[in-house]
């Protein structure tokens, strides 16, 4: 299986916004844990370690500077 | 109350300059059957709108023609075919520069684009681009031509709504004037009297909703340049003359520059021409000779008032409802509730209609209010990310899409208007059209398709249509429109037909679908139509 970089989500706008919604009246730590909870919980989902593998290395490309 | 008129901003054009009407001197209030308030987009719609039905109408603005400062230059499609039905539309297309694509950059990159229209068929364009002050002259013209064959729509300079009572059955206004107050009296008012509507604080109704903490600073400058007539959106400028940035071509080589600049600034400062020049020379060099032809700061909000009708008085406009710019749905949407209050108060006013037509004026343009506040709310957040985790999401976002399309559709710098489907709406009627487009599903507006030597919308009349195709219409009373298979090839078909043979239409005034099915006799499409006044004919 390969990773799909290609539009693949229905309603991209409300997604973002509940997104971010989630994430309301958090704190940093809280917010990073709820990140954290997040990426795991979909991980599951995807289940396929080759897919997640190259998730990884697409999202390491650019993480800016220091 | 009764202050003396001072005009609250310069005027484009003089276009109703004070003239004293014979209301101001008759023994007691005259009494008017519509009274709108506002001669902005908004109100000239409606007044043009009621006119062409026949209904006398008088507006009412405290200003004597249309004000100077470039607001609104975004109109969509769907306006201009409003426009159109009202006569206004084609000076419109002409002056308007037409554009339906759009670059979004983050830095240099260019990370997404969008075409608004991409399939042919339609007699107008995905937008113009005109300055408002244009866009309220081309209605004004129109109204004369209107009163020329007959129309009667009385538009009032100068004439300052500063007091109402709402009675039960009419509503009772006090006027100020050059000469002095005056009372009229109006059996329905329609209040367009814009965001900060004097109106509405006086019958003490709540305008809720965001304040976003940003400014924007819009400046209008005049030059001759080559870039396309798109509209270019930069997030993080690599010219850094704002957090975000927008380049747009109008009329007359003027061309919209707008730039983000954050909630903690001084104003006074950031005005200085040579403080604004500074930012557009960034933006687009040294070499580039330009004039500022006006510029301003705004911040922006979303917000609306719970109803839009409260007994004879309705709101329409910014007074009801006010939307950020990105998305351009101001305007555009005050004037879709034109389109929609129009046939309803007329119906109301002919007897032909029940009032309770109006409950759904509030409650269709509501829910359109709804969806442009969500969509411009998205946008600003977007732009303006409110918190620290948003921020840099959002930078996620951008820098995945510079490599990866999948992160494009995520990116917002405005959803462009687009009109409401009244989904679920009380006034729609059947959908029995197996295999029928769900673009003209019932509270649809009707897409437009090329028809003979013209266009369908434009065979559309003022009153409800019942549109056949592949079949006949069954007798109603209702205008008729009949397409034949050889007319129903390409454009009709994949709109109204989809996968069907033949289908019947029931088209309310506003060119929203009622309902629709595969054939319909006279009975089923009178019980919609019913269903629609409240009253059978
Ligand atoms: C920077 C900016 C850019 C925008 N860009 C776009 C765009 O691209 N596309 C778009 O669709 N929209 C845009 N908008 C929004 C658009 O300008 C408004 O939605 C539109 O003007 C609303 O029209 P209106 O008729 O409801 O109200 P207004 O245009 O505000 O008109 C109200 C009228 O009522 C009159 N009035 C007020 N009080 C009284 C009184 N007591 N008695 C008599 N008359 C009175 C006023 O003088 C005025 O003439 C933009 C807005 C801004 C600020």
């Amino acid at each position: 299986m390969t990773l799909i970089l290609t539009p693949n989500m229905s309603d991209a706008d409300g997604f973002y916004e509940d997104l971010i919604t989630a994430h309301d009246g958090l704190s940093k730590a809280q917010s990073d844990r709820l990140t954290a909870r997040l990426v795991l919980i979909l991980a599951n989902q995807i289940g396929a370690r080759d897919v997640l593998k190259q998730a990884l290395c697409v999202a390491a490309e650019d993480v800016g500077a220091p | 109350m009764n202050a003396p008129l001072v005009d609250r901003y310069p005027l484009a054009f003089r276009l109703y300059p004070y003239a004293r009407s014979g209301d101001q001197d008759a023994p007691t209030a005259t009494r008017h059957p519509v009274v709108i308030v506002g001669g902005g987009p908004v109100g000239l719609s409606a007044a043009l709108d009621l006119g062409l039905r026949g209904q006398p109408v008088v507006v009412l603005d405290d200003h004597e023609g249309v004000g100077q400062g470039s607001r609104a230059i975004c109109f969509a499609k769907r306006t201009l075919e409003i426009a159109h039905r009202l006569g206004a539309g084609a000076p419109m297309l002409d002056k308007g520069v037409v554009w339906q694509k759009g670059r979004v950059f983050h830095d240099r990159d260019e990370v997404f684009s969008f075409d608004l229209l991409p399939e042919a068929g339609h007699r107008c364009p995905a937008f113009i681009n005109l300055q408002q002050p244009h866009f309220e002259r081309f209605l004004v013209e129109a109204i004369a031509r209107a009163n020329a064959a007959g129309a009667q729509i009385d538009i009032r300079g100068k004439n300052r709504v500063d007091g109402l009572t709402v009675h039960d059955d009419h509503v009772a206004l006090n006027v100020m004037t050059p000469d002095g107050p005056y009372d009229l009296t109006a059996d329905w008012l329609i209040a367009c009297d814009g965001a900060r509507s004097p109106l509405r604080d006086k019958m003490g109704l709540g305008f809720d909703g965001r304040v976003f903490e940003d400014n924007f600073l819009i400046a209008d400058v005049k030059m001759k340049a080559s870039f396309p007539t798109e509209r270019w959106f930069w997030f993080e400028p690599w010219f850094k003359s704002g957090s975000s940035a927008l380049l747009h071509k109008q009329p007359d080589d003027i061309w919209r520059i707008d730039f983000q600049l954050g909630w903690d600034i001084d104003r006074a400062h950031e005005m200085k021409p040579e403080n604004v020049r500074a930012r557009v020379d960034a933006m687009l060099g040294t070499d580039i000779e330009y004039e500022l032809e006006w510029c301003s700061i705004y911040t922006f909000q979303c917000r609306r008032m719970d109803k839009f009708r409260h007994g004879r008085v309705l709101f329409a406009g910014d007074s009801a409802h006010q939307v950020s710019p990105f998305g351009a749905r101001g305007a555009n949407s005050g004037v879709q509730d034109a389109d929609n209050l129009g046939w309803k108060l007329d119906l109301v006013l002919r007897g032909q209609a029940s009032d309770t037509l109006l409950d759904s004026y509030c409650a269709e343009r509501v829910a359109a209010a709804d969806e442009n506040i969500l969509n411009s709310t998205r946008a600003t957040d977007f732009l303006t990310p409110k918190t620290e985790v948003s921020k840099t999401f959002r930078d996620a976002v951008l820098s995945l899409a510079a490599k990866h399309a999948f992160a494009r559709p995520l990116i917002n710098s405005g959803r462009l208007s687009v009109p409401a489907v009244y989904d679920g709406q009380a006034l729609n009627g059947p959908d029995a059209l197996p295999g029928g487009p769900a673009r003209t599903r019932p509270g649809a507006p009707c897409p437009d398709a090329p028809l003979g030597s013209g266009y369908l919308l434009d065979q559309l009349t003022q009153g409800f249509t019942v549109l056949a195709i592949n079949c006949t219409a069954p007798e109603t009373g209702l205008h008729n429109l009949t397409i034949t298979a050889k007319d129903a090839l390409g454009a009709i078909s994949d709109r109204y037909l989809g996968t069907a043979s033949c289908a019947v239409y029931l088209i309310r005034p506003d060119q929203h679908v009622v309902a629709r099915w595969a054939t319909a006799d006279a009975a089923q499409i009178k019980a919609a139509l019913i269903h629609v006044t409240g009253v059978s004919q």
